[in-house]
């Protein structure tokens, strides 16, 4: 006999509703700002990685190495609970003033951990580039950054947007982790409206069925950007 | 204008493809390469820019030594133009900006200036009107002419050809063949790298016979054709000028 009183009015209506939404507001902007700022952290470190100089390579490799090989949680905890004893004094009272430590030290954590991620994608859409452009970009006297600014990168990124929108839809599931320092992002939220409410199946319902719905339609967009624009453009010589 | 000396050349340190290479090309100069497939004609022109490293001996251009480390490599190739045999034009860019990207980057022309340029050298090419064109829009006769254009907008010293015409379909051949010898009576000093014995007769200064990565014969054009020195040249000619037999 099964004595749980299912009650879906309760938490789609009124305070907790707004608990929700709230949530999930949180949740796109942790995923957007972190998408953006990963986005060109990614870029430099994609490009130091093919660079010429050793030692920008070593240092680029170390990057990727560390941060793809330890779990996100931890990085989360580093950035948390350790990075502000690395600060002056005077930064740590401001961060504190601000009330957005958590906000911040999320967005770093999730920053890093993508943006090491995406570099590799970057990397495979430059490796997608023939090198004939390279020495097309090299033998009218271009440097290397600029033959990556103005002729690689340009084209590599356009073939990089499928995997960036799989990053970025790990991105908007991965910062469920930040609930765990006390971002009010929707899991978070869903955490609240159960420990008030008892109502967990309902709240944690409510939270999958957003990031289901998140992703689907983020992956809607994206067929449409594969059928409309990639497609036809695919074909150039 | 441009020296060799000496110069050898491995590819995985086992495949000799540049052995003691030796020519010195005068100002104002237009010397054709040809020789059979594999001979080291592309490699050749690919060391003077750079694009291939030499393991021995040196080239120079314009008095610097390209492999020098004191050597502003970037600086130098702003003054050689390059000519692929397969364009690679920038597909992302359009015929105009596909000119002007170079000068504006490197030389720092202002981008109307650049632009006038670019037209001018649109028109002598007879492409006046593809300018707002992707390269992927034009054929690809008028894609060569328009990666020559791209080379001398930077106003090179020098210019390469590697085998400007070899990708391109039988009858658009003749267009862009037309604008490098505009360019070689123009008095630029010029390497073509090329299999078009008849374009090379009319050109050449100087007709330079590779094979097996040597330089095997090196004559006036009309004294190659008509009485080649080397066994290995008359059979080469034999066999371009009369592919049947």
């Amino acid at each position: 006999m099964l004595n749980y009183q299912f009650d879906w009015h309760l938490i789609l209506n009124g305070e907790y509703r707004q608990w929700l939404l709230s949530g999930l507001w949180l949740t796109l902007k942790l995923a957007t700002v972190s998408m953006i700022l990963s986005f060109f952290l990614g870029l430099i470190i994609a490009v130091m990685k093919m660079s010429g100089q050793r030692f920008v390579r070593a240092g680029a490799s170390v990057y990727l190495e560390v941060v793809r090989n330890t779990p996100l949680l931890v990085q989360i905890f580093f950035w948390y609970f350790g990075s502000f004893k690395l600060l002056p004094a005077a930064w740590n009272e401001w961060l504190n003033a601000t009330n957005e430590f958590e906000f911040i030290a999320a967005t770093m954590a999730l920053t890093i951990y993508t943006s090491a991620f995406i570099a590799e994608d970057i990397r495979s859409g430059v490796r997608a580039i023939p090198k004939e452009q390279t020495e097309a970009g090299f033998s009218s006297g271009l440097s290397f950054l600029q033959v990556m600014r103005w002729i690689i990168l340009p084209q590599a990124v356009r073939m990089t947007i499928p995997p960036l929108v799989n990053q970025f839809l790990n991105l908007a599931k991965n910062s469920s982790l930040a609930m765990t320092i006390g971002v009010a992002e929707l899991t978070y939220q869903a955490r609240q409206i159960e420990s008030h409410t008892l109502k967990g199946f309902e709240a944690f319902t409510a939270a999958t069925l957003i990031y289901l719905i998140l992703s689907l339609v983020i992956t809607g967009l994206m067929e449409i950007y594969n059928e409309k624009i990639l497609k036809p453009r695919g074909a150039q010589a | 204008m441009i020296h060799f000396q000496n110069v050898d050349k491995w590819f995985h340190s086992s495949l000799h493809v540049l052995r003691d290479i030796c020519l010195e090309v005068q100002k104002g100069e237009v010397v054709v390469v040809c020789g059979p497939s594999g001979s080291g004609k592309s490699t050749l022109i690919r060391t003077v820019n750079g694009l291939e490293p030499v393991q021995k001996g040196e080239v120079w251009v314009a008095g610097q030594n390209v492999a020098d480390k004191k050597t502003d490599l970037n600086a130098l190739r702003a003054e050689v133009g390059f000519v692929f045999q397969q364009f690679n034009l920038y597909p992302h860019l359009r015929v105009i900006d596909n000119i002007t990207l170079a000068p504006r980057l490197v030389r720092k022309t202002p981008t109307v200036e650049a632009n006038r340029h670019a037209t001018e050298l649109l028109e002598r090419v007879g492409l006046a009107d593809k300018a707002q064109n992707f390269p992927s829009q034009l054929s690809g006769g008028q894609q060569q002419r328009v990666a020559i254009a791209r080379a001398l907008a930077m106003k090179p010293k020098v210019m390469l050809f590697d085998e400007p015409t070899s990708a391109l379909d039988p009858e658009m051949i003749g267009e862009v063949l037309k604008v490098i010898q505009d360019l070689a009576k123009s008095g630029l000093t010029m390497m073509v790298v090329t299999h078009e014995m008849g374009f090379a007769k009319e050109v050449a200064d100087r007709v330079i016979f590779m094979d097996k990565g040597a330089i095997v014969e090196t004559a006036k054009p009309e004294d190659f054709f008509s009485q080649p020195k080397s066994d290995r040249a008359q059979l080469f000619l034999k066999q371009v000028l009369n592919p049947m037999h």
